[in-house]
């Protein structure tokens, strides 16, 4: 298996990494602070490939506590409030789509 | 029903303790992810968006009352209480938690329920006809041979570690329910002239990225010879099958490039050199098998019970009555479907209380027997033609007497991108937008049988490919596309369908569906005249112009 910091890294806008939890497999996203924080506001923002590959280093490093990191897009607004980059993480932030079916 | 031995239970509860010793090593950091990913797909457990996905085989459909209680009990205590049918006779749950995976599955082994082999690049759930057993004229009950085939490979060790997964189907009736010929083997159960069982074989079938209608191999072996002859083809399989790019290793892909005759002349090779070893099956173990297998003590009842004769004033009874009930091989009952698709909800989904109201519905009118069809729909396979008006209002009650069983709204899907790591635009949500459209009753049974499935990326787990009307799902520039095919099939008459042109965007699907809809209303022979048969009269260019003379 190809580990995700052997695979050439490019980045076109602000990105974040983002992984899931290895006891529950929740979304999970990595804070500036060498750690995991289910929130997306939490994540830390990189923009350049170096960023990014030194903070998904640091990811990867942490097999215990998550699966698969990864660097995912992400849209930052003028008044910095952060929102997924596209429809994957958008799920993946705020649950499915449709309802579900114990809650319809 | 198939009753379980100690061996089988044995198996399974050592399998629930190896799980738990390696969940419990992971989450203490003894074991990477690296290190336990393959164990944990052996066992059914995937990771998805939001959470794991727990995949549990229904081996050949069948489902005993009190195993679809234990299922809802697993949907209430572990996930989010619902589970969702497979197109494979699987039921998966979305939200359970690595943590207490090992507690769902003791709970499932009591009941004898196991997750092996429902994912990795090993033998998955070998499938049949969900009215297996109960079918008029069928040839006899191919449950037999799929309990010896799962057997038989269940922990096999040259079928452990395949170049990619395989999947058996196997059906004995002459209208195929078990979509055998997109399997990677099918197996059509018949008689020789000698009135001997045995199969036809078909090899190389499969959908994905690379659709195939599976070929036959050979047009009868024994049912003595078929462990062998099975096997035969999985060691061809292993030897010649890639293993050094996923999207060629399948069976369907040796099978294309080799030509079935050099594949068939390789297996018969294979064959002639095992086939009369330890694999050759005697009398005494099919009908051990066979013993196993519990059936109803059936009544002398009349054809018309009064009952049905009453109820017939009813006409919503009626309207589901003529399309969720079929004709039963024992006189004076029947089958039930028990469709799984209401409008505007996800297809294939149950509740914990439905699964638990339908048990008691299955114990109560159906010997205690459920059954789950590949297209996400259950079924009821032993009901008392006096007991159908009892059984509409109690399925009525949970929300189940949809009347609309292979019609427009039966659609087949996949998760899509609401949950699947793989899926590249969402399936559910088109699915419920289209059953919104032809939700009423009359509407759609003018308009007749008509499948649609629809997958969310090319891996095709919603069998799109085959649907009389394919949906499939593509991203491009961070959009969702759909493309569109239509005229397949996936019964014994299987053919892929054909695009009818460019993607169109998701908020345009169920609106080209109308287009296409409408242009089969006025395109058709007759009323009889089926939607795919209206295309395979016509092909696709009347449908392409309607859908993209004003897109």
């Amino acid at each position: 298996m190809t580990s995700p910091l052997q695979q050439k890294i490019k980045i076109t806008g602000p990105s974040i990494i983002t992984a899931n939890r290895t006891w529950d497999g929740a979304v999970i996203y990595r804070t500036g602070t060498k750690s995991w924080s289910d929130e997306l506001t939490d994540a830390a923002i990189v923009r350049t490939a170096d960023e990014a590959r030194a903070l998904l280093s640091e990811a990867v490093a942490d097999d215990l506590n998550a699966i698969g990191p990864y660097i995912a897009p992400v849209e930052v607004a003028t008044d910095g409030a952060v929102k997924p980059g596209n429809m994957r993480e958008h799920i993946r932030l705020t649950g499915t789509t449709i309802a579900l079916p114990a809650q319809a | 029903m198939y009753a379980y031995d100690d061996i089988d239970r044995t198996l399974v509860n050592e399998r629930v303790a190896e799980f738990r010793d390696q969940v419990k090593r992971r989450l203490s950091g003894e074991l990477t992810e690296d290190e336990f990913k393959i164990l944990r797909l052996q066992n059914g457990v995937y990771l998805q968006l939001h959470a794991y996905m727990y995949r549990i085989a229904i081996p050949y459909g069948t489902l005993s009352s009190e195993q679809l209680r234990r299922l809802a009990h697993v949907a209430r205590r572990y996930d989010r209480g619902y589970g969702h049918f497979t197109t494979r006779q699987n039921i998966q749950f979305n939200w359970i938690k690595l943590a207490e995976l090992p507690d769902a599955m003791a709970d499932l082994a009591e009941v004898g329920i196991q997750s092996m082999q429902t994912s990795g690049n090993n033998m998955r759930n070998v499938t049949s006809d969900q009215w297996a057993g109960v079918a008029p004229g069928e040839v006899e009950d191919p449950r037999i041979w799929a309990e010896l085939l799962r057997q038989f490979t269940t922990l096999h060790p040259e079928f452990s570690f395949l170049p990619r997964k395989f999947k058996i189907a196997i059906t004995a009736s002459a209208h195929d329910r078990a979509a055998i010929k997109i399997h990677d083997i099918g197996l059509r159960l018949l008689k020789n002239e000698q009135g001997e069982t045995g199969f036809e074989v078909l090899v190389g079938g499969g959908l994905g990225r690379s659709p195939f209608i599976a070929k036959t191999i050979k047009p009868f072996v024994h049912g003595h010879d078929i462990l062998s002859y099975v096997e035969a083809i999985l060691r061809v399989y292993n030897q010649y099958g890639r293993r050094d790019n996923i999207y060629k290793a399948r069976i369907k892909i040796l099978v294309h490039e080799l030509g079935i005759e050099t594949f068939a002349a390789e297996v018969e090779e294979e064959w002639q050199q095992i086939r009369d070893g330890v694999l050759k099956l005697d009398d005494g173990i099919v009908e051990d098998i066979r013993s196993r297998f519990f059936y109803p003590a059936y009544e002398t009842l009349p054809h018309m019970p009064d009952e049905l004769r009453q109820a017939a004033h009813d006409p919503k009874f009626e309207a589901w009555r003529k399309n969720s009930v079929v004709a039963h091989k024992v006189q004076g009952y029947a089958i039930v479907t028990v469709s799984l698709k209401p409008i505007g909800k996800p297809p294939g989904d149950a509740t914990a209380d439905q699964m638990d109201a339908l048990a008691d519905i299955a114990d109560k009118y159906s010997f205690g027997e459920i059954r789950v069809g590949h297209e996400q729909n259950l079924a009821l396979p032993h009901v008392r033609k006096r007991d159908l008006p009892a059984v509409w209002k109690a399925l009525d009650a949970i929300g189940l007497a949809i009347p609309n069983v292979n019609l427009v709204s039966d659609i087949i899907a996949c998760p899509g991108l609401d949950y699947c790591s793989l899926a590249n635009a969402r399936s559910i949500p088109i699915a419920q937008e289209i059953t919104r459209r032809f939700a009423n009753h009359d509407t759609a049974n003018l308009i007749g049988r008509l499948h649609i499935n629809i997958s969310g990326c090319i891996n095709a787990c919603g069998h799109h490919h085959v649907g009389h009307i394919g949906i499939l799902g593509v991203e491009k520039n961070n959009e969702e596309f759909y493309q569109i095919t239509i005229g397949g099939r996936a019964d014994e008459g299987a053919v892929l369908g054909t695009l009818i042109g460019p993607a169109v965007p998701y908020a345009e699907v169920a609106d080209v569906v109308e287009d296409i809809v409408e242009a089969y209303l006025a395109l058709r022979a007759s009323p009889e005249e089926l939607f795919v048969d209206t295309v395979a009269r016509l092909g696709v260019e009347p449908f392409r112009e309607r859908v993209y003379a004003t897109r």
